[in-house]
């Protein structure tokens, strides 16, 4: 064998391995959520599943995850909604025009990426109670919504200057009107854009634990509700919360792939 | 002009009013709640915490963890994405898999980790039927500090490099190719080429990923509750634990403080050592 064969077949090696380490996890905890409970704390593993789905009917039948799992879905929902609806018009603003404070309003944005956010969870508790909105789905979206807005500008800001300002100026001659070309020249193209960075800030709230443990009592979501219950909760409860918590971002990053690099990569710099 | 500006500002006005009433102010909040009793200043509440026996091991776990995982972390990203440049067949599906964790919570990622570490776990049954081990070993056993660590990094390693990934990888896309060709031409080798070329134009994204992976490891919690439970102590969960199990705000405030700080500490750090001139964004 001469040597640059040997070594793209050690490359090959060393790609096929990053996948299995990726997957191979995910793939076992798939495997204990559809095993029986009794598989699932029993000794040896199997490797490969029963296909019993009495782990998942033990997880939806346990007494609070159904509505968990109807809370954590409304929240990213809500999320998702109010980064785009304030963030999208602002990443427009921040790639069309030019006026005193861009910078400060760019410099406010970047500047929430030196904080870990999730502990402003800790003031806003306050400031809920007072305000009656303590322990509602809507609280704990206004404090996600911190994570997923300035993504969600950034990124349509890199997406609002990917398209040629020329396109809207022929729609002004051809007789449109600001909102008029908007709408129909440049929301077309921005579209897709605009939905993947909907599914980012879906992700982000979805995915979120700390705030939505520390803001959520009777309304947890399905991160609070695995998060304080560890110490009691019996493993395929664990593992099926697991599997249910992974399974449909996998889905959403698959729908948005395309954009993970040319939008989220790039915003991010 | 002017009605432009106007419209510009408009736009922008729902972003700034929700940033200033829940990123700015409950800063101000944080602190005050932090620093202060009955509206007096005081640092009783860092007195209070730093007397509990838990928080000299949180500060140290978390600096170990951030101190462990993140240049492992840089490594293996940057691996990765030269792979990922000399990838010919498949880009896009293996790009999605790399990718995958992305979308995996710290919580999830901890309880995958705990699947397979567990004593009757993967890892166990798969050493045991291959005759490394006989019978369950119980690797997340309390008191055994350097497994508990491990196991989060390798959790941590798992979940998140792919964040770097996907900043270094878009970085690196932006580097105009002429600029490797020229350098072999001269006859630089891969590692030099990697080292003179690659490496310094991928300064500004190398920051970045830097600045949020660190931050975001400062901020390591739910791996950290699921694999071990109140077993190794980190700077966050001593957060949640004041603020939910003991109803002490102030002390979960200035907890908060501290963590606060550290960020703010490390990303003026990285800004200033792998300072990146204007010209040099592309």
């Amino acid at each position: 064998m001469n040597p640059s064969k040997a070594s793209r077949h050690l490359f090959t090696a060393g790609v096929v391995l990053i996948c299995a380490w990726v997957l191979v996890p995910i793939y076992l905890v798939l495997v204990n959520t559809l095993s029986t409970p009794a598989e699932v704390t029993g000794w040896p593993k199997s490797f490969f599943p029963s296909f019993h789905l009495d782990s998942l009917k033990f997880f939806i039948n346990y007494a609070g995850v159904l509505k968990a799992l109807g809370n954590s879905l409304f929240v990213a929902v809500l999320t998702m909604v109010m980064a785009i609806v304030m963030g999208a018009p602002a990443g427009y603003a921040l790639a069309r025009f030019d006026f005193p404070g861009k910078g400060a309003f760019r410099l406010l944005v970047l500047m929430t990426r030196a904080f870990p956010l999730p502990l402003l969870a800790l003031p806003l508790a306050v400031f809920f109670i007072r305000s009656g909105l303590d322990d509602t789905i809507f609280a704990l979206a206004l404090v996600h919504s911190t994570l997923a807005l300035p993504f969600a500008i950034l990124v349509t800001f890199s997406l609002f200057s990917g398209i040629p300002v020329e396109l809207e100026e022929a729609a002004w001659t051809l007789g449109c009107n600001r909102i008029q070309a908007f709408w129909k020249v440049v929301m077309p193209l921005a579209l897709p854009g605009i939905a993947a960075s909907g599914v980012f800030a879906f992700v982000t709230s979805w995915n979120e634990v700390f705030a939505a443990a520390v803001l959520t009592i009777e309304n947890k979501t399905l991160t609070a509700f695995l998060i304080q219950s560890l110490d009691y909760s019996p493993a395929p409860l664990k593992f099926a919360g697991a599997a249910v918590l992974v399974l449909p971002a996998l889905i959403f990053l698959f729908a948005v792939r395309k954009y993970l690099f040319s939008l989220w990569g790039i915003a991010n710099r | 002009m002017k009605s432009q500006r106007t419209l510009a500002y408009l736009l922008l006005l729902p972003s700034t009013l929700f940033l200033l009433a829940f990123f700015v102010v409950p800063f101000i909040q944080v602190a005050w709640l932090g620093l202060t009793v009955e509206g007096q200043p005081t640092f009783q509440h860092f007195q209070t915490l730093s007397a509990d026996w838990k928080f000299g091991p949180a500060m140290k776990n978390t600096f170990m963890l951030v101190g462990i995982l993140v240049p492992l972390q840089v490594i293996f990203a940057l691996a990765m994405a030269q792979m990922v440049a000399k990838l010919e067949r498949a880009r896009d599906i293996i790009l999605y898999i790399w990718t995958i964790p992305l979308g995996v919570s710290d919580l999830a990622a901890g309880l995958i980790w705990l699947a397979i570490l567990e004593q009757t776990g993967f890892l166990n049954s798969f050493l045991n039927a291959v005759g490394l081990i006989k019978g369950q070993v119980n690797w997340l056993q309390y008191g055994n500090m350097w497994a508990l660590l491990t196991a989060v990094v390798l959790a941590e390693i798992w979940r998140s490099t792919a964040l770097m990934l996907v900043i270094l990888v878009a970085g690196m896309g932006l580097i105009p190719k002429e600029y490797a060709e020229a350098a072999e031409v001269f006859g630089a080798g891969p590692w030099k080429r990697f080292f003179k070329v690659t490496l310094p134009l991928l300064k500004p994204s190398l920051q970045t990923a830097l600045i949020l992976r660190t931050i975001l490891a400062f901020e390591v919690f739910g791996v950290a509750a699921a694999l071990t439970g109140t077993n190794l102590p980190v700077l966050l969960g001593e957060t949640f634990n004041w603020q939910f199990n003991l109803q002490d705000r102030s002390v979960a405030s200035a907890y908060a403080l501290i963590v606060l700080a550290i960020s703010v500490a490390f990303t003026l750090v990285f800004l200033r050592v792998l300072r990146v001139r204007s010209e040099q964004r592309a």
